[in-house]
């Protein structure tokens, strides 16, 4: 989130699209209750009536994938209307930025793009550069080749009329949404954008919220109170599993994973040390080698010294354009190029798509280790149903885990916070939590490398390791320590001694840091920082719900993300109501601001963008695989044959696998005319593989359905509770019919299409409930993230003469 | 002085948060259900649920989609009938407590013959109690009379995330649920209080009873 979750509160109107908040977030949904006491109005854009829908003034159904279409028809319409803060987009936006002569949008396809590979080539979109460097801007707005311009060229096609017919929304649902959540481009309004996986998941899900960006930027709804894009996220801790680095691409706290071209350290911070020709910009991502460095000498302590490159040498490189995802392993696995591995904290024979594949390639590991609360679809896959497990070569070893409340520690929420939680029992039988499985397998490691050798035994031999797991001792590694006796300011530190915020960290090997974002939240002077729990505030920040001493948050306990874009260029804010930070007799008071700097006004002030490299925020965004601008593109598998807004039907440059299991549906295909769209519920947690062990939540929830339109069941011949075959190119689900008039039929393009939509809790660990919906799902991927398509796929169904997962 | 429950459902998510807290707190055990074609489950009150969420969609006059969510309990109502025909065979099968107006089936429930049930089931204008045959008890809400005694809330309304449930002194009560009733009325013309002077358990209908549940008020 830019913002966090009191703060939604704030709000004059709630979009939440993408996200079914209320099902998901029952408890934090209070804070959109309160928006709405407020005064706000509250919306929901998703293709099925849900409990958040029941909640808000409206619901617009909306076919699944088509979200830049809905949002690119808002766009045309702000830009259209002149709707948007000017003064915000002129001096906060890179609106005026002029993009070179080599940039171009043809039919569907920017220039640079190579059909071999189907990657573009960024080069030809970069902007255009003055003598010193800088990029050249016209404030007059003028130039066709500035953003702004090219933006509105770019949406001039996202009609009403365009837009409806893709999306499926009718034109009166459209205007009511963009009349409504438009409003807020006033200085003093705020509007709010919550997402989750309904975004996420679809081979255009990084474009989907840079849509979203645009819009924010151009209403100047990023960095207000009540404003901002704001990421729900689900499971704890997927905000501090991201921040330390849970994915592939990245170290820990957001710091690129070195590569094979990158071999000394000096290579790695000259290709992650962006520079701006910009005086007035801060180009906070220039402080990297500081984070970089600290990170080293957190892993490796006193081994890593300024000789030997902090150990840099020591980490794994990764090869160029490999992808590491998830789904790319699986793929290995399928071609029996991985002989084994640790599956912890995820069950992918229930929650990976296309879960017949995963479940062949999981046969052909030869070893695999498990942490589970129960038996799952992945632990026990050697012996589900219609496999002989006397064929399946796996020999697997399941270690029984801890639960969440066995465990103490920090989860990091959805805002940012950082908070402490105690155990409240001891582990049952031998449940071990993560870190006591972890921690000790590295020592066995450490010890048999020490006796044995091996190759590049210095990897783990020269860790910074302890001998037991303690949270809280972790806790003040990751914040970061001093390995020399520092002064900062007037105040000595001494080796040992905690450091008291990020803007201390150094290249020199004098500190460390686990995580340099965390820096600040363990200190000498104020102690383990996320066990605070005092509410006091200003009256300032009371009006906002703003309590900077509950709990911490990263960066240095700002609340609300690029908060100096609240304010003018003189220190004033945009909505003295709602005041986030003000200037006020030589400082700022409010929130933590991004960076001490004077406002833009004074010669010494920095724009607010701080994380950008020009500093200003990225309207034209040319870093992205998949352009600089979002393009509607269909879903992998679309009930569409073509679309009006261009040539080309499904993203260019989306990724995929190419293995015999891998088959798609063609565009229109008339076997799988049905949209399927897949979401979790309130009472099972994600796959369910904890919550379907717990008899009351199975009572309210005990079984596979799908949720259907009373219009599609006729056409059917499917009554209310029937068993029902589902189908799509790569599987066979049996669900239990829900018809509803919950979810109705869309036109697209003139034609009816049906959706269907499914939750995915449900495998066949749980006796007579059903097994994976994600056997139907696509396994196709986002460019960027190569996150895959779950939220929309081709389908048919029909009425089951009998079902054997479902009794 | 009587205790109040307010029950606001243009405020419910429909979490089932109650209904799962209303189990937990009881030791209730776990029913074996099937999906219907409902998210409605278990699909009606039993001797394991003492509260359920009930669910029911229609369209409106706009051909807009409504989904009305109605967490069911006993009413606890003032003048409880089911006390007076449970007097009527057994005295003192169903008490009304004087301290909190909870009311309460007792062990004497085992003196009721079987002949006598349904007539006491049925006294009930809001269809609530069950009959459990295996310890010959009737089965209801007890207003967590045992959570009162401490000093605490009902669980259900403990655990309600969003403000749906309010519980307190019945003045308290009626006040807010007047505030309420006018908040809803701006958007839900209809919004009226359920047999607010004769229940303990008043709900804040958006629209009328039958768009709810056969049974969600009697008036």
């Amino acid at each position: 989130m830019t913002n966090h979750w009191i703060d939604i509160k704030n709000a004059d109107a709630v979009l939440i699209i993408g996200s079914n908040a209320a099902e998901h977030h029952p408890v934090a949904f209070k804070w959109i209750m309160k928006a709405k006491d407020n005064g706000a109005a509250l919306m929901h854009v998703d293709p099925k009536f849900s409990r958040t829908s029941a909640r808000c003034d409206f619901h617009v159904p909306l076919r699944s994938g088509t979200d830049i279409a809905f949002l690119g028809g808002m766009l045309r319409y702000i830009l259209e209307k002149e709707l948007h803060h000017k003064e915000y987009v002129l001096n906060y936006t890179n609106a005026s930025f002029i993009v070179g002569k080599d940039y171009a949008f043809e039919d569907g396809l920017f220039s640079g793009y190579d059909p071999k590979s189907r990657t573009y080539d960024r080069s030809k979109w970069a902007f255009e550069k003055g003598p010193d460097g800088a990029p050249l801007r016209d404030e007059s707005l003028k130039h066709e080749r500035c953003v702004f311009n090219l933006m509105k060229k770019h949406y001039d096609r996202y009609t009403l009329k365009t837009v409806s017919d893709v999306t499926g929304v009718s034109e009166q649902n459209l205007l009511r949404v963009y009349d409504t959540f438009c409003a807020t481009g006033k200085p003093d309004k705020a509007g709010t954008i919550l997402y989750a996986l309904g975004w996420t998941q679809h081979t255009v899900g990084v474009q989907n919220i840079r849509t979203s960006a645009l819009i924010q930027l151009l209403l100047g709804n990023i960095g207000i109170a009540g404003g901002g894009i704001n990421a729900l996220r689900g499971e704890p801790n997927v905000q501090g599993s991201t921040d330390h680095a849970l994915l592939y691409h990245i170290l820990p706290g957001y710091i690129a994973l070195p590569q094979a071209d990158w071999q000394t350290l000096e290579q790695f911070n000259k290709a992650n040390t962006p520079v701006t020709a910009l005086k007035n910009s801060a180009n906070w991502w220039g402080n990297r080698p500081k984070y970089m460095a600290s990170l080293l000498k957190g892993w490796y302590g006193d081994e890593a010294t300024p000789e030997n490159d902090f150990c840099y040498g020591l980490l794994p490189k990764g090869e160029k354009n490999e992808d590491y995802s998830y789904m790319y392993v699986m793929d290995k696995m399928y071609h029996g190029k991985m002989k084994g591995g640790f599956i912890f904290g995820v069950n992918p024979m229930n929650s990976f798509p296309h879960t017949n594949k995963m479940r062949k390639a999981l046969d052909n590991l030869d070893w695999m280790v498990c942490s589970e609360l129960h038996h799952s679809e992945t632990s026990d896959n050697w012996q589900r149903p219609g496999v002989d497990p006397k064929a399946c070569k796996t020999e697997v070893f399941l270690l029984p885990s801890a639960h969440r409340v066995e465990k103490a520690g920090t989860i990091s929420n959805s805002g940012r916070w950082l908070q402490w939680f105690d155990k409240a029992v001891e582990p049952g039988g031998e449940a071990r939590n993560f870190a006591d499985i972890f921690v000790p397998l590295i020592n066995r490691l450490r010890a048999l490398y020490q006796a044995e050798g091996g190759v590049l035994p210095e990897a783990l031999l020269k860790l910074n390791w302890p001998e037991k797991f303690d949270p809280e001792e972790w806790a003040r590694r990751i914040n970061g320590m001093f390995w020399a006796d520092t002064k900062v300011g007037n105040k000595l530190y001494k080796r040992g001694q905690q450091v008291p915020a990020f803007g201390a960290l150094q290249t020199d090997g004098s500190t460390s840091s686990l995580n340099w974002l965390y820096c600040g939240s363990y200190t000498e002077e104020e102690g383990n920082k996320s066990k605070r729990r005092d509410p006091s505030q200003t009256p300032m920040q009371a009006r906002i719900g703003l309590f900077p001493n509950w709990s911490w948050c990263w960066p240095v306990n700002r609340r609300i993300l690029y908060n100096r874009a609240s304010v003018d260029v003189n220190g004033k804010p945009w909505n003295p109501d709602k005041t986030v930070i003000v200037w006020q007799d030589g400082k700022w008071v409010g929130d933590v601001p991004d960076g001490p700097w004077p406002p833009m006004s004074d010669p010494k002030g920095k724009l607010p963008f701080i994380m950008n490299t020009d500093g200003y925020a990225q309207l034209y965004g040319p870093g992205r695989l998949d352009g600089p601008f979002p393009e509607h593109y269909e879903p992998v598998e679309t009930p569409l044959a073509a679309h009006p807004f261009s040539k080309q039907l499904r993203s260019p440059v989306y990724k995929f696998h190419t293995s015999d299991m891998d088959v798609f549906a063609k565009a229109a295909d008339p076997r799988y005319p049905i949209v399927l769209t897949t979401y979790s519920m309130t009472e099972h947690w994600c796959g369910g593989g904890e919550t379907r062990n717990v008899p009351n939540l199975l009572e309210c929830e005990p079984q596979l359905y799908i949720e259907m339109s009373h219009e599609l069941a006729k056409e059917k011949g499917i009554k209310n509770g029937d068993g029902v075959i589902v189908e799509s190119a790569r599987g066979r689900v049996e669900a239990i019919a829900m018809v509803t008039i919950r979810i109705r039929p869309f036109t697209v393009m003139g034609k009816t299409v049906h959706l269907v939509g499914m939750p995915f809790a449900y495998g066949w660990t749980t006796p007579k409930c059903g097994d994976s919906t994600n056997r139907l799902t696509v396994a196709a991927y986002d460019p960027n993230t190569t996150i895959p398509e779950a939220k929309a796929c081709c389908v048919n169904i029909r009425k089951a003469d009998k079902l054997t997962e479902i009794a | 002085m009587s205790k109040t429950f307010l029950i606001d459902t243009t405020r419910c998510t429909a979490c089932r948060g109650c209904q799962l807290a209303c189990k937990e707190w009881n030791d209730l055990p776990a029913n074996e259900t099937k999906q219907r074609g409902s998210h409605q489950n278990p699909p009606d009150l039993n001797p394991n649920n003492y509260k359920i969420v009930r669910f029911h969609e229609h369209l409106d006059a706009d051909n807009n989609v409504v989904w009305n969510f109605f967490p069911d309990q006993c009413r606890h109502c003032l003048t409880p009938v089911c006390v007076d025909v449970a007097d009527m065979v057994v005295p003192g099968a169903f008490i009304k407590d004087a301290a909190t107006g909870a009311v309460l089936v007792t062990e004497k429930c085992a003196q009721i013959p079987e002949d006598a049930l349904e007539s006491i089931r049925n006294a009930c204008p809001y269809d609530i109690p069950r009959y459990e045959p295996k310890s010959k008890r009737f089965t209801k809400c007890d207003m967590c009379v045992d959570r009162l005694r401490a000093g605490l809330v009902p669980m259900c309304v403990k655990t309600c995330p969003t403000g749906a449930m309010a519980f307190g002194e019945r003045k308290e009560m009626l006040d807010l649920a007047q505030k309420r009733l006018a908040a809803a009325r701006e958007r839900f013309p209809k919004a009226h209080l359920a047999d607010a002077d004769s229940v303990s358990v008043i709900y804040l209908l958006a629209e009328e009873k039958e768009y709810y549940h056969q049974y969600a008020s009697f008036m």
